[in-house]
């Protein structure tokens, strides 16, 4: 089980990685690190605690910590949604923004979906934990799948097996707009 | 629906707050309504079942809200999205 101090430590350095802050208010970063590492236990991956997750990995994996909305929502208001990563110019004057939700509509709606799968306790095998995707697991329940696609960079070439491309690119910083999907197709002869 | 109630010293308004347990703005938004002593009912809905996710998803979108925690609803009109202690001061007039 991560521990509250693994967490701190993951999103310290993702901040620091990223150049961003921390939120400065000690109380609210505390509850922002005990949701997500609530989430971790539940689900089996750091979740926004701020948002309604399904329990199922493939509708869950844009808003998995940090979020595909952190770098644009920072870039524009300053704070993520959550609040728990801040530019530094909000950390500097502690004033947090409101940050409306820019996670698409339809992908909301996914945790409301009664096909959605519950959340399983993590299993234990051979005496140590093993992370799964809770969802997967779970015998006797069709899960729903999304359509992924392969996308690349056009700027810089980085390649994503996704059901949308990044709001940026984590190699080069290019627009959404930049990505293109790369089309495939399998030929047989004789 | 697992429905928890918040006993009160004032019950002019009713108060309904739609939260996840995981959230910090929706801990602050009980936590106001707590040191106002305001009675309000509240669901979380990270911990409700299919069903009641799906009710909840109805109630919040017929009200003309977003699908955002917290979501507090007074008197079943006015509809506040997120931790706004300016509105939530403002339609329990406190």
């Amino acid at each position: 089980m991560t521990t509250l101090e693994e967490v701190r430590k993951r999103a310290e350095a993702d901040a620091k990685t990223y150049g961003y802050y921390l939120t400065p208010q000690p109380d609210l970063l505390q509850g922002f690190l005990e949701g997500l590492k609530t989430n971790e236990d539940r689900y089996g991956y750091p979740l926004c605690p701020c948002r309604l997750t399904s329990g199922n990995f493939e509708y869950d994996r844009d808003i998995i910590c940090p979020c595909d909305y952190r770098d644009p929502d920072v870039a524009q208001y300053g704070a993520c949604y959550c609040r728990l990563y801040v530019n530094k110019q909000v950390y500097e004057s502690k004033n947090l923004p409101e940050v409306p939700e820019r996670r698409p509509i339809e992908k909301q709606t996914r945790a409301y979906e009664s096909q959605a799968a519950a959340p399983a306790k993590p299993t234990t095998v051979g005496g140590s934990q093993e992370k799964t995707h809770p969802a997967s697991t779970e015998v006797g329940k069709v899960q729903p799948t999304v359509k992924k696609k392969l996308w690349y960079c056009k700027q810089c070439g980085y390649v994503v097996f996704r059901e949308d491309p990044p709001y940026v690119c984590p190699i080069c910083k290019a627009k959404k707009e930049l990505f293109a999907e790369i089309e495939s197709s399998v030929e047989y002869n004789g | 629906m697992n429905i928890s109630k918040v006993a009160g010293k004032n019950n002019k308004h009713r108060v309904f707050v739609f939260a996840l347990s995981t959230c910090v703005w929706c801990n602050l938004t009980k936590q106001y309504l707590n040191e106002n002593h305001i009675e309000y009912e509240f669901v979380n809905v990270d911990l409700a079942d299919e069903e009641d996710k799906q009710k909840i998803r109805e109630t919040i979108q017929n009200k003309g809200g977003m699908l955002s925690y917290p979501t507090t609803i007074v008197d079943d009109k006015v509809v506040i999205t997120g931790f706004r202690k300016d509105k939530l001061s403002e339609a329990l007039e406190i």
